[in-house]
């Protein structure tokens, strides 16, 4: 299998350049299994991470590899962890046009979906959007294989699966045990930003952040002047159907802070 | 549809088989081998086999043995496998002090460097931690429960080690990964804290071991499913060397074993002062050994201590005092034998320290039965029986068999795209439309 997990890899092929991917051809199961064996490809460390497919404007080809630019070679700085449709990268994008961010989703046609907005809206806009991009990969297993340690300064979990079942609880997003990761790769101050329409998972994502030891509470007057907030329940589709159906959502926002040995 | 029925009855229908394990007293007092469920030890001191007691309470092993760890002072032996169980025991006594029971299969056991706390693995990547802090009498408060403190997301962990200086607990797993995690002051709270990952393997890694300290720092070495032995600054999470051992092997490996698209490596065994490293290798009879430079961080091919055919080790050892390679080959549920005769094959490698490259040619590189320590007795009590080159054709099937066994377990299947298409068609809640 060719490596098709940058967004000129290519997708559904039959829109024309600057036209946006209709969503019709993209259905997908809402829910995809966490727990399975990949196949898709996955780097084996995050130097293994193409951002020249992912982001060619920032990396053009022609520029060799091994050249002296590596120094100031900028970072994914931004993870949208499970994009869905990549409402939030899009509204992202303008706002921090000099971050490098990524989606990553598991459902491949979904995948393919955002591949094909990206391109389309790179397309239509030049100059914009050059600075977003979608994987498909499981974050659950690999988050470590994409990011170095203290690499992100803003991760995002939206409207993410709510797993009601007790015994399905491991498949949440949002624990314990993946937070210790999500902490690994981001750095001390950077901001994990969570919301979800289902409160009793945003009373879980809140006491999983507050029982964690490497991140607090952003305090409620930083959350209003972050124009990031805004977006959470308003960029992404979920959050839109949300909306439309007058339904409440549930908003936890922390920040990664180094340990306090007591 | 059908055959994914079958290949799903096939992956449940295998019988698992573990591998016998050995371990060495770091201070040379005695010698422990597992096999199925028999923990067998021999006391090296006064020169035979122990018989162990429990007095803990708990039930004694029933299934499979999966890992077996002495602390670094020795006191303390912990054991666990598929049985759920995790055993303490007291070296000086050999009771059984504590039976701590897991909700899961227990894949990796490890004491902390300063025998206050058990940490174990279970199938499903959590791992575990339990106090050992006792009172006078050496028993332990019942409300003692294990507490999870960290884990790796749905995987199975293959390896667990303490750094050397205790600060760092490291753990592999199938998905290729290392884990090197700050164990904190206080660990009941949970270990959230990575130092960093060790990403390089493209295999499960089977195996990890850390050098000694020298000079205030200590290397990590991996062992893993793609036939590599790999050395980490592991504090930093940086590959500082490869040593690809299947072509080193490729040569003196059968004719019908060339045929494995890969050879792991199955355990991996330092000498004291971390130079030197013994390496087990699935199909290998033999052990590989490599140089370990610390000054230019490289592994270098040594050479091979061939052994008879049939003798593949499935684990290895060394204890800090004494220089003695101890190797053990077998697995638990032999075929077509009862359980009372588990069977495995001990046999050591003298000299094992720096100086083994320039006398092995003089020398055997290999004791004779007769040339090992108390002998038959030794033997008898780790082997369970002395005439095992008779059945050196049982063992050969018994190690096929494993090989399966942990391939099936710890190598990811993979779907040809055909497979995957068709396994697709069967899903009843997509509608296609092309």
């Amino acid at each position: 299998m060719t490596r098709t997990n940058g967004a000129s890899g290519g997708g559904g092929g039959q829109q024309a350049a600057g036209k946006l991917p209709r969503k019709r051809f993209y259905r997908a199961r809402a829910h995809s299994n966490p727990l399975s064996d990949s196949h898709f490809p996955i780097p084996i460390s995050p130097d293994d991470v193409e951002l020249s497919q992912h982001y060619p404007r920032y990396f053009p080809a022609d520029k060799d590899e091994h050249g002296d630019g590596e120094v100031a070679a900028p970072r994914i700085r931004f993870a949208d962890v499970g994009c869905g449709f990549g409402g939030l990268l899009v509204g992202l994008s303008p706002i921090f046009p000099d971050k490098l961010m990524i989606g990553m989703e598991l459902r491949d046609k979904v995948t393919e979906y955002v591949k094909e907005r990206v391109l389309a809206l790179r397309a239509s806009n030049p100059g914009q959007y050059d600075n977003i991009s979608v994987v498909r990969t499981n974050s659950m297993k690999y988050i470590p294989n994409y990011f170095r340690k203290a690499q992100l300064s803003k991760m995002f979990f939206l409207f993410p699966d709510p797993h009601f079942k007790e015994k399905n609880h491991r498949r949440r997003v949002i624990s314990m045990q993946l937070l210790d990761e999500y902490a690994y790769v981001m750095e001390v101050g950077g901001i994990i930003y969570t919301i979800t329409d289902v409160e009793e998972l945003g009373i879980w994502m809140r006491s999983c952040l507050e029982k964690h030891s490497l991140f607090e509470a952003v305090p409620d007057e930083e959350i209003k002047v972050d124009p990031v907030v805004k977006l959470l329940s308003t960029a992404t589709e979920e959050g839109q159907k949300v909306a439309r159906n007058g339904g409440q959502t549930f908003q936890a926002i922390f920040r990664r802070i180094s340990l306090q040995e007591e | 549809m059908e055959d994914v029925v079958v290949e799903e009855a096939e992956v449940s229908g295998a019988a698992e088989f573990a591998p016998a394990l050995v371990a060495a007293h770091p201070l040379g007092h005695s010698v422990a081998v597992a096999v199925g469920p028999e923990l067998r030890v021999f006391d090296l001191k006064g020169g035979c086999a122990v018989s162990m007691s429990d007095d803990s309470g708990g039930s004694s092993h029933s299934d499979a043995i999966r890992a077996i760890s002495f602390s670094a002072d020795g006191i303390l032996l912990a054991s666990a496998g598929d049985d759920k169980l995790v055993k303490i025991w007291k070296t000086d006594s050999w009771r059984c002090i504590r039976t701590i029971t897991s909700e899961k299969r227990v894949s990796a056991v490890a004491i902390s460097k300063d025998g206050l706390y058990v940490t174990f693995a279970d199938k499903f990547g959590v791992i575990w931690l339990v106090t050992l802090g006792e009172d006078g009498e050496g028993q332990v408060s019942a409300d003692n429960k294990p507490v999870s403190i960290f884990g790796h997301y749905c995987s199975i962990i293959t390896s667990m080690k303490f750094s050397p200086d205790g600060r760092f607990i490291a753990t592999a797993d199938r998905d290729f990964k290392i884990r090197v995690t700050v164990f904190p002051k206080n660990p009941l709270k949970g270990a959230p804290e990575i130092q960093s990952f060790c990403l390089g393997h493209t295999e499960f890694v089977s195996c990890i071991a850390f050098t000694h300290l020298s000079g205030g720092s200590s290397f990590l070495l991996s062992g893993g499913g793609d036939s590599t032995v790999r050395l980490w600054d592991y504090i930093n999470g940086c590959l500082l060397d490869t040593c690809h051992v299947k072509g080193k092997v490729g040569e003196l490996a059968e004719p019908n074993e060339t045929e494995d698209s890969n050879l792991a490596v199955a355990d991996i065994c330092l000498t004291n002062d971390g130079l030197l490293a013994a390496v087990a290798i699935q199909s290998l009879n033999g052990v590989m050994l490599l140089g370990c430079d610390h000054v230019d961080k490289k592994l270098s091919f040594l050479k091979v201590i061939t052994m008879e055919n049939s003798y593949i080790p499935t684990s290895l050892a060394s204890s800090s005092s004494a220089d003695l390679l101890w190797t053990v080959m077998g697995a638990s549920n032999m075929p077509n034998q009862a359980a009372s005769q588990l069977l495995t094959r001990v046999r050591i490698i003298p000299r094992f320290k720096k100086d083994l490259l320039a006398s092995s040619d003089h020398s055997p590189a290999i004791l004779e039965d007769s040339e090992v320590p108390y002998g038959e007795k030794l033997l008898l009590a780790l082997q369970g029986s002395l005439d095992i080159s008779k059945q050196e054709e049982v063992l050969a099937s018994v190690l096929a068999a494993l090989k399966v066994s942990m391939h099936k377990m710890l190598v990811k299947k993979n779907y040809s795209e055909e497979r995957r298409e068709q396994r697709k068609r069967g899903r009843n809640d997509k509608k296609i439309k092309k």
